[in-house]
């Protein structure tokens, strides 16, 4: 067993970095751990080693800044960590996996600060090489600095889209199309919101009038209907969406070597799911969120969530939350944060609104569902068809739950990370249900892919227990 | 032509070049960046088949870490190509 902390945190993005920060300024010894090379999460990702200089961005900034003072700081951060076991006992112990080997780490307190990940609608050709996630996009600009291919489509709902196509742009590839299931009207509803943070405003603005000049076409209430090719993308297909994003008859063909695609972020809820907090639905935080406080307070004595992984609402939001639940986390332990506090809750509300506002944009609407064809793969990793999942839910699969125990689907290394939104709205279409009613499934550990060698750790083979034979 | 967003493709510096192989082919790399953006530059995106069905060609896809696509077997242990640090004579091998 090593080290017994005061905190641990559990990813060191905006939330987790800011809380580390904020329970260490009170003289707590905070231990982060984050599976990443560096700290500052998907949206502050760091630059590989292989860059030597590159322009500063706002995201490289904000995230050097981070990473500045958590090495300045008395936080001991571990990176390239995985934590793949939690459990309460008298305090916290957390099994962790680092360089090929597991270790144990104590705390009294945890903190999950697990972020997001995306949802990806699946469309025939979605599995073939070429096609990648969108927000997945921003992690190779963030860490390499590389164009995802020489001529790209883009296709995804909310900002995102535009982000990804004017980084793309900045990196010296060809956007051959931009195509987003929301309308002009979408934008134009979201404006009021937009208007309390100018600058994004402005950026966004920026984006698409970059776009517009270098003649990059914008698809509006367009989705992505198949990709051409078998080992490479070779060319995509999108078609006009209804009100409710139901595909159109029509088709349009455009030639490309690669795909972004996404349809808005989604809370990576396991961890907290597994340790007891219970889940609320919330499609303007992202669907399926495990209940807790702005101050990260959850129902679980000692268990505290911030940022993402507690509902979508952006990285300022996941800023403030993340400190609020430092500071919280110190006056638990003793210490007067009260009027630090006050302070973090009113900025994290503000930003939490405009956060709201843009994961509003991202909500699949029902029609999307019907991109996925019966022969369309939905479990990536188990090769499930819709089909498949379809026949499983009319011999009575009525649940995430039953569809995985019987199918597998869920069961692969991703660990149904990829899959069980499209399964539960599946499961909707086929049984009229809400998909507030249809809960995700049950999360069990490992919560990531353990080599069984480092599961198991060092043993000597003749301490195995062997137990008695039952008797006859 | 006005570009609102300004190419920066020339102003970022990269470490030297260093050579690794995958499924025998040799190929180069920078040093330090992640495997899976070193064989997309090289132009290797299919990088495995699908451990089920008819196995389609299947490559990084979250690039994240989370969904398992991009697994190759490094000195037999498998491994995320998106996770894992480019690094001089590197041998990849494919995992299926």
């Amino acid at each position: 067993m090593s080290g017994d902390y005061d905190v641990a945190i559990v990813g060191a993005g905006p939330a987790g970095g800011n809380a580390a920060l904020a329970a260490a300024q009170h003289g707590l010894r905070v231990l982060l751990l984050d599976e990443q090379p560096a700290a500052g999460g998907q949206v502050w990702r760091a630059k590989s080693s292989a860059i030597l200089a590159a322009p500063a961005t706002e995201e490289s900034t904000a995230g050097t800044s981070l990473r500045n003072r958590l090495a300045q700081s008395s936080v001991t951060h571990l990176s390239g960590a995985r934590v793949w076991q939690m459990s309460q006992d008298d305090g916290w112990k957390l099994e962790v996996l680092q360089g090929g080997s597991s270790e144990t780490y104590t705390a009294k307190k945890l903190v999950l600060a697990t972020g997001a990940r995306e949802y990806v609608q699946p469309v025939p050709g979605w599995t073939t090489p070429g096609v990648i996630g969108l927000a997945g996009a921003t992690a190779l600009f963030k860490q390499n600095l590389r164009a995802p291919g020489q001529r790209t489509v883009v296709c995804g709902t909310g900002p995102l889209v535009f982000y990804v196509a004017s980084e793309i742009r900045r990196l010296g590839g060809t956007v051959a199309a931009v195509i987003t299931p929301n309308a002009r009207m979408d934008w134009a509803c979201a404006t009021p919101a937009l208007l309390h943070r100018p600058a994004l405003l402005a950026r966004g603005a920026l984006w698409v009038a970059d776009l517009k000049l270098a003649g990059v076409p914008i698809y509006w209430q367009h989705a992505v209907t198949g990709v051409d090719g078998d080992t490479e993308v070779t060319a995509v297909e999108f078609a006009p969406l209804s009100h409710d994003w139901t595909p159109e008859a029509s088709r349009v063909v455009i030639r490309a070597d690669s795909l972004c695609l996404g349809n808005g972020l989604i809370p990576q809820i396991e961890a907290a799911q597994m340790l007891g907090v219970p889940l609320t639905h919330d499609a303007h935080l992202g669907g399926w969120v495990p209940r807790a406080a702005p101050d990260g307070v959850t129902d679980v004595a000692g268990l505290y969530l911030c940022g993402d992984g507690a509902g979508i609402r952006g990285a300022e939001a996941a800023v403030h939350q993340g400190t609020l639940t430092g500071l919280r986390i110190a006056a638990d332990m003793g210490f007067d944060t009260s009027t630090a506090r006050d302070s973090s809750r009113a900025l994290w509300a503000r930003a939490a609104r405009f956060g709201r506002a843009m994961t509003a944009l991202s909500i699949p609407r029902a029609g999307l569902a019907r991109l996925s064809k019966d022969d369309t793969v939905v479990c990536r990793c188990e090769g499930i068809t819709k089909a498949g999942i379809t026949q499983e839910i009319t011999h009575g699969a009525g649940s995430c739950n039953a569809v995985k125990s019987g199918l597998r689907a869920g069961m692969g290394p991703c660990g149904g990370k990829f899959c069980q939104t499209a399964v539960a709205q599946i499961i909707c279409t086929e049984t009229g249900q809400d998909v507030a009613q249809v809960a995700p499934p049950t999360a069990r550990p490992p919560l990531c892919p353990v080599p069984l060698d480092a599961a198991a750790g060092a043993f000597d083979y003749h301490a195995l227990p062997i137990p008695k034979p039952a008797p006859l | 032509m006005i570009r609102l967003v300004p190419n920066h493709a020339s102003k970022i510096k990269r470490r030297d070049k260093v050579g690794f192989t995958f499924d025998g082919l040799r190929l180069e790399g920078r040093r330090g960046e992640s495997l899976a953006a070193a064989l997309l530059q090289a132009g290797h995106l299919n990088l495995r088949t699908a451990p089920f069905g008819d196995a389609p060609a299947r490559g990084a896809f979250c690039h994240m870490g989370i969904c398992q696509e991009c697994a190759v077997r490094i000195e037999g242990r498998t491994v995320e190509a998106c996770r894992t640090e480019l690094t001089d004579g590197l041998v990849v091998e494919r995992v299926s």
